[in-house]
């Protein structure tokens, strides 16, 4: 028997039972379609964290004093030397390689704050202009730190939603003079920016320049230096040069350590690959529940066409025959089943991408294999059933079923 | 070209065996027009059934073309069945959803012979049984008679050796019923070997050689040339 003649009356015995034939070819759809959507939203759902994850600084680098190995229990005491401190130099050091996009030093310390009769405990971060663009921040009004901010410890301060609110109420708060601690610092900014970044609430955050920090907190000393490479290949060399750069202004002490945002980046990529993938097996089992109406639905066709394979049979047709005509159709079935499913899975996410533009709803392309290849797969794993069943019945008895 | 040899048919119902066919010895030579008569219940049907392949005995040999049949495979069997007999039945058993021709094909599908073969050989046999006109009719657009031609057409299309036909006429109006037998005996004539179920004593006399059954066996059998 040829394989065209074996699809074209598999095709059109599935045309002379139409309501079933749509039945299963529904349930096969919307198996298919379930898994679509749901590995598009997982997959929206990976590329909305780590892309919220990379916003916080793309290709970001954070040097920290002292190396990891030692930290915690510095060894350096018992040695009668103390870990060395990264210093606004450090971070000037760090600007001169071409790899390098911009450097942000930071100091990070707590003061009480004031401004008239109101005062409150914030934190106070000393950084360079730098910063706002490495953090990807915004002002909601005024400007940022001036550029000559590592230099001169000009006593001007930038400041979070919060604390303009608390200390300052519905006054405007840009050109005021704001107390912290004994000195005075002129507000130039408001952060338009909210949420929380290096472990700290942007909007309580009062801004000051890195050498006016150092002043406030009397210390040389940075907490921080945070460097942005200008690609995403170039980070390791990157972080090689910095290694490199302060272990020669260190003379030769390894006392720094330095992390990349990539790590913590391929975390949360495993994390929700394997969500997704969670997801899809659920949505598999549907496929599977087709599946098991595909059988269902043929068991009783191949009881119904019981005098049909007795006549196959009695014309010359053999158990091959008679298998591979019922297994063309339930592949038929799952194919066209598992074909408009994409189709519907791919319009669902497609509306789930309209109604939330911030995720980005779209299944993966292996998904959209797996998802077909799991449904053919079931088609001939429960086609099977009934196909051997018609293939061995016993020509006589069917056909004197009339 | 047929050889029989000590058929036997025991069908199990319950506790009980009930001996469809008896221990049939038959000789049957290539052109022979054969009918089978009986009463209801006497086996011929279920010794059809074996001729064609559709059952196999309980015990007794089935020799076709000087091949021991019954010891061949399965596919072997089903494609003798496709290529060596042609079935013709009671109630006609076309696919209701194919036209007329596409039943005439269904055989050929199944022998995997070309579209374009496929369709030279229908049409020279939808003219053989008068149906060129009816051709993309489906069996219910048709009269019984009209049917069972397409049954027989179908039953030819691979060109066998022999035809069986079980109560070909059973369903079938007297004139109706007269036209198949007319173009069965066509067919015959032609040097097919025709055997012919019927329980009509009027259509079983115009056979050449008429045998009779009881309870599973031969009681007559008015062979000319005796049986070697
Ligand atoms: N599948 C079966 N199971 C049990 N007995 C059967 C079966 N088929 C036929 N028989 C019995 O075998 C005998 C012969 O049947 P059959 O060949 O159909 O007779 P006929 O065609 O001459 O009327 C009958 O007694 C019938 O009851
Ligand atoms: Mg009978």
């Amino acid at each position: 028997m040829k394989a065209g003649d074996i699809l074209a009356f598999s095709q059109k015995t599935l045309r002379s039972h139409r309501s079933r034939t749509l039945l299963m070819l529904l349930a096969m759809a919307m198996g298919v379609a379930a898994v679509v959507v749901l590995t598009a939203l997982g997959e929206g759902a990976r590329r909305y964290i780590t892309g919220e994850f990379a916003s916080l600084g793309t290709n970001l680098l954070i040097v920290l004093p002292g190396r990891s190995e030692t930290r915690g229990v510095a060894p350096g005491l018992f040695m009668g030397e103390t870990p060395r401190n990264l210093t606004v130099g450090d971070a000037r050091a760090l600007e001169r390689s071409s790899r390098v996009r911009r450097v942000a030093p930071v100091i990070i310390g707590s003061a009480h704050a004031s401004w008239r009769q109101r005062e409150r405990e914030v934190p106070v971060l000393g950084s360079t202009s730098e910063l706002l663009p490495l953090r990807h921040w915004k002002m909601k009004q005024g400007r940022f730190l001036p550029p000559d901010a590592a230099a001169r410890a000009s006593p001007v301060a930038v400041i979070g939603a919060n604390v303009r609110r608390e200390l300052f109420g519905a006054r405007p708060a840009v050109g005021e003079w704001l107390r912290l601690g004994e000195r005075r610092y002129r507000v130039i900014g408001i952060l338009a920016t909210e949420g929380r970044s290096i472990g700290l609430d942007v909007e309580d955050l009062v801004i000051i320049p890195v050498s006016s920090a150092q002043a406030l907190f009397n210390t040389p000393s940075l907490f921080r230096i945070l460097v942005e490479a200008r690609t995403r290949d170039a980070i390791l060399p990157v972080r090689n040069f910095i290694l490199d750069t302060i272990q020669k202004r260190h003379q030769g002490e390894k006392d720094i350590t330095v992390i990349t945002q990539d790590a913590v980046l391929s975390t949360f990529d495993r994390i929700f690959q394997a969500l997704t993938l969670t997801v899809a097996g659920i949505a598999a089992i549907s496929l599977a529940v087709a599946g098991i109406l595909i059988m269902n639905v043929m068991l009783v066709s191949v009881t119904q066409r019981m005098a049909e394979i007795g006549l196959l049979k009695a014309l010359g047709a053999s158990r091959r025959h008679i298998t591979l005509l019922f297994l063309t159709e339930a592949l038929i079935l799952s194919f066209i089943g598992a074909c408009a499913g994409l189709l519907v899975g791919e319009a669902g996410s497609w509306l789930i991408a309209r109604a939330y533009p911030a995720l980005q709803v779209t299944a993966p392309p292996w998904a959209l294999l797996a998802a077909f290849a799991v449904a053919l797969a079931t088609g001939l794993l429960f086609g099977l059933l009934p196909a051997r069943r018609a293939a061995r019945m016993d020509p006589i008895a069917a056909l004197s079923r009339q | 070209m047929i050889r029989l040899r000590e058929i036997t048919r025991v069908y199990t119902v319950g506790e009980q065996a009930v001996h469809a066919l008896d221990g049939i010895s038959l000789h049957i030579t290539a052109g022979e027009y054969v009918s089978i008569m009986g009463p209801s219940g006497s086996g011929k049907s279920t010794l059809l059934h074996i001729l064609g392949l559709l059952d196999r005995p309980t015990r007794g040999r089935y020799f076709l073309d000087g091949e021991d049949i019954l010891s061949l495979d399965e596919a072997t069997q089903a494609r003798t069945r496709r290529e060596k007999i042609g079935f013709v039945f009671q109630f006609f058993h076309l696919i209701p959803r194919l036209t007329a021709a596409e039943n005439i094909a269904l055989p050929l599908m199944l022998a995997g012979v070309p579209a374009t073969e496929r369709k030279a050989r229908v049409a020279r046999l939808l003219e053989e049984t008068a149906l060129s006109d009816r051709a993309r009719h489906r069996p219910d657009q048709l009269s019984g008679g009209q049917q069972q031609r397409v049954a027989i057409a179908r039953a030819m299309v691979m060109s066998p050796s022999v035809l069986l036909a079980d109560e070909p006429t059973g369903n079938l109006d007297r004139h109706s019923g007269e036209e198949i037998i007319h173009l069965l005996e066509r067919l015959n004539a032609s040097g097919l070997t025709l055997i012919v179920v019927t329980h009509d004593p009027t259509i079983g006399r115009r056979a050449r050689r008429q045998i009779q059954m009881e309870d599973g066996r031969i009681i007559a059998d008015n062979a000319k040339e005796p049986a070697s």
